[in-house]
């Protein structure tokens, strides 16, 4: 498989990704389409680390990996408190902050 | 301690900073007591300075001190100098005393007032900057005093502040002395303009010596006519003459203490030692003497003729002051500096005590001024009765007591003066001639203020002539001190005349004391001062005699007929011939209207209206708009913030600058080359458009290429670098010159 095919893969989940956090109401996929985001972008530091011979970027994909968890604690959190106030996770709701 | 001369001013001030900070935390007794020490503190120091140094202060031009340099500023260099000659220290030791003993005296005038703490910070706070304008060596210096005595009468006319009458009489009188500051400065100005120099001794020399107040300024008249103009006309206000006394009768406001230091023995004479202190510019142009003398002669009369129908008793002594301040003037006006000083001296000490008086017996009378009730307060009040008969023979001018050989001193000096020269030599002798009216008028208003008071029926309420009591030892003593003064004090300046009868000829002790400081005294012929004094005498006693058979133990019948005969003079004249309501119409009435009218047109409509107006306007439409784009959706956010970032790293992929642009000009052959050293390993392409049509001439990946033009000319010539993997262009445009 050639090096350019896992940026591929990566560029993919990456749009995925955006679209999910672009486009879904339920805030929980919002959650997991981030999720997706940052594993693309683990997959391009874990190739251009092996491609160019840099064990740099796998020290990253480990740091993006630790943030991605504290990310999705304090993610659950939020989405735990909207729902407790809202009774639903709908994010086109939540827009007190308007105007 | 002779090299300590800061420490007079200073310890006063430092006394009304602690009174100002802590004095309400300490008891009644711990602030009076401060408040006195700090004051007679300063008296000590300046006595020793004065009397242990007195050969130095009368012959070597005094004692100078630089505290320190205050600032330099091109050629300007401005020290915080102080200096004691026989002027300042005569000024410091009368301000000490008299502010000493008055200090002693508010302890038990003010023994009732809740905001004594305040009172006494003023006090200290005033006294303090009385002696810095008196000890200044500098124009700055003097002037810092100057305001601060300004502010200081200020606070202390509108002490109690919580009557509007007391606030606007201390608002008159710092607004009319603000006129007079006004002149004042552009005196400095004009002083500083000639001679470069701010320090008195530098100017006075230049005055003396030099040519450069001799030059003619305006009107052909020399600079020094104009700063001593200027300079008199702080002095008018700080000294209450006309144009600028009106402020002084209505600051009789203030608690009487204040109105015996500050109004009658001090901060008004302020004028009239400014007026010696610059003699020598004074000198140089004797037109500006003149003004002084006329002013001062017309001042002394007119406030005379008011004080004649007054009926409080305070106003009565406030027009006094008004008077005699405009003998000194004349004194000093007539280039007899020492005689101005000298009435300066006693009157300090008899006007002082006159005031006091005044404050024991509103005392008695329960806090009422008014003298038509009042009568045959003599047995009631001894000590104060017997105090105000010596003060009040003194400023009669009646012989031996000191008012008599001040006052002559300033009479023979206005009929023997030669300072005018021969077109003004008129001047002298019509300002004595005045002067003598004067006298007549003040004999006459004193004695019917003390008739009128102190003898015959008493015509107070029963009530109110039930409490009357003589005041307590401690406002007692100081009118004692004060009445010991005011008899004694003339002796300093006994005339030659009478020295030679006592076996000592010569000038007198303060002329020769003086000397170095305003220069020699007068010389007045024997015969002059002979018939001086007995002119005085004469004047004394018939204005004494007049009032006698006018109020003599109460109203008299003269009184009633004279008022009943020229109802409407005599209504005049008690309305201070109304010059208040003239002011108002000519000069506050249509200030205030102007002002109304900027507050209208340029406050409430420009400013308020149109200039804030429109800014609120710009701020709300831009909060309108924002607005329009905070829809709180979180989802929303995020994709603007997704298209911003790919705009951003689209803008992050252009191709960078060149690091060099060389253009190579050979007759009409240009080349072009860059040198790009991130040219992203030869995938740039490159178009160049030499002729500026828009249309590339040459096109590749070379970042180089040349061109022929067909004629001379100015070119524009256009590089686009692009990145056909990104579509990322740059754009770099050049001007060419082709020359014939």
């Amino acid at each position: 498989m050639p090096g350019y095919a896992y940026i591929l893969v990566s560029l993919a989940l990456f749009f995925i990704g955006t679209a999910g956090v672009l486009l879904r109401r339920n805030a929980l996929f919002v959650l997991m389409s981030l999720e997706l985001q940052l594993a693309a972008g683990s997959l391009a530091l874990l190739a251009f680390s092996r491609g160019l011979g840099d064990e740099k970027g796998h020290v990253v994909a480990f740091f993006v990996m630790a943030l991605a968890a504290a990310e999705a604690a304090v993610g659950l959190a939020i989405v735990v408190s909207v729902y407790r106030t809202r009774k639903k996770i709908d994010l086109d709701g939540v827009n007190e902050l308007r105007n | 301690m002779l090299s300590h001369l800061f420490l007079i001013p200073l310890l006063p001030l430092l006394g009304a900073a602690y009174l100002a900070l802590f004095g309400p935390r300490h008891s009644r007794a711990v602030v009076q007591t401060l408040a006195c020490l700090t004051v007679f503190a300063a008296f000590v120091i300046s006595a020793d300075a004065f009397f242990f140094a007195l050969p130095k202060v009368v012959h070597e031009g005094g004692l100078s001190e630089i505290v320190y340099s205050w600032f330099s500023a091109g050629t300007v260099d401005v020290d915080l100098a102080l200096r004691m000659d026989a002027l300042s220290g005569l000024m410091c030791l009368v301000v000490t005393f008299v502010g000493a003993l008055i200090h002693l005296y508010s302890a038990g005038y003010m023994a009732h007032d809740e905001d004594y703490a305040r009172f006494f910070a003023y006090m200290n706070l005033f006294c303090g900057a009385m002696l810095t304008l008196v000890l200044g060596d500098s124009l700055p210096v003097l002037f810092i005093g100057w305001e601060g005595v300004g502010l200081s009468s200020y606070l202390l006319i509108g002490f109690w502040y919580k009557e509007s009458a007391n606030a606007s009489a201390g608002k008159k009188a710092f607004i009319t002395n603000r006129i007079g500051d006004f002149g004042f400065l552009i005196g400095i100005f004009l002083l500083f303009r000639a001679t470069g120099r701010l320090d008195i001794p530098a100017i006075l020399d230049a005055a003396r010596t030099g040519q450069a107040l001799a030059a003619p300024l305006w009107l052909d008249l020399p600079v020094a006519f104009w700063a001593g103009l200027f300079l008199f006309l702080g002095a008018a206000g700080k000294s209450a003459q006309i144009p600028l006394y009106v402020w002084l009768p209505d600051a009789m406001a203030g608690p009487t203490p204040v109105s015996a230091l500050i109004h009658a023995a001090t901060m008004v004479t302020a004028g009239v030692y400014l007026v010696a202190r610059m003699s020598a510019v004074y000198l140089a142009a004797p037109a500006a003497l003149a003004v002084v003398a006329v002013i001062g002669a017309l001042t002394a009369l007119f406030a005379a003729i008011i004080g004649l129908a007054q009926n409080d008793f305070k106003r009565v002594l406030a027009y006094s002051t008004v008077s005699q301040l405009g003998f000194m003037f004349v004194g000093v006006g007539t280039a007899n500096f020492a005689g101005g000083i000298f009435h300066l001296f006693t009157h300090a000490f008899f006007k002082a005590g006159l005031f006091l008086c005044a404050g024991s017996v509103m005392h008695a009378m329960s806090g009422s001024g008014d003298i038509t009730q009042m009568g045959g307060l003599g047995k009631r009040l001894p000590w104060t009765t017997r105090v105000f008969q010596i003060c009040w023979l003194a400023i009669c001018g009646v012989p031996i007591f000191s008012g008599f050989f001040s006052k002559d001193a300033i009479l023979g000096g206005a009929f023997a003066t030669q300072a005018f020269g021969h077109g003004l030599a008129w001047v002298g002798p019509c300002v004595g001639a005045v002067l003598l009216l004067a006298a007549l008028g003040t004999a006459f208003y004193m004695s019917r203020l003390y008739f009128l008071v102190f003898t015959g029926p008493c015509r107070a309420s029963e009530e109110v002539e039930h409490h009357i009591h003589e005041s307590p030892v401690s406002m007692v003593f100081p009118l004692v001190v004060l009445a010991a003064g005011a008899l004694l004090s003339g002796l300093v300046g006994l005339p030659p005349a009478l020295r030679e009868l006592f076996g000592r000829p010569g000038e007198s002790t303060l002329a020769v004391w003086l000397e170095p400081a305003v220069g020699a005294p007068l010389a007045v012929s024997h015969t002059l001062e002979w018939i001086g004094m007995g002119a005085s005498t004469l004047i004394a006693v018939g204005g004494i005699a007049l009032a006698y058979v006018f109020f003599g133990g109460g109203y008299r019948a003269p009184a009633h007929s004279l008022a009943a005969g020229w109802p409407r003079l005599a209504g005049l004249v008690r309305d201070k011939f109304r010059i208040d309501e003239i002011y108002a119409l000519l000069i506050v009435r249509p200030l205030a209207t102007a002002c109304r009218l900027l507050f209208f047109f340029v406050d409430r409509i420009l400013i308020d209206k149109i200039l804030i107006g429109i800014w609120v306007f710009v701020a709300d439409l831009g909060g309108r708009i924002c607005r329009f784009v905070q829809v709180g959706d979180v989802q929303r956010y995020l994709a603007v913030f997704a298209i911003g970032l790919t705009a951003l790293l689209w803008i992050a992929a252009r191709p960078t600058a060149p690091d060099e642009v060389n253009i190579s000009v050979d007759n009409s052959t240009v080349q072009i080359k860059l040198v790009d050293s991130q040219a992203r390993g030869g995938a740039l392409t490159y178009s160049f458009d030499f002729d500026g049509d828009l249309v590339p001439d040459r096109q590749g990946a070379t970042p180089s290429a040349t061109w022929m033009y067909s004629g001379p000319g100015r070119y524009t010539a256009r590089v686009i670098i692009e990145d056909p993997r990104w579509h990322t262009r740059r754009t770099l445009v050049r001007e060419i010159e082709i020359k014939p």
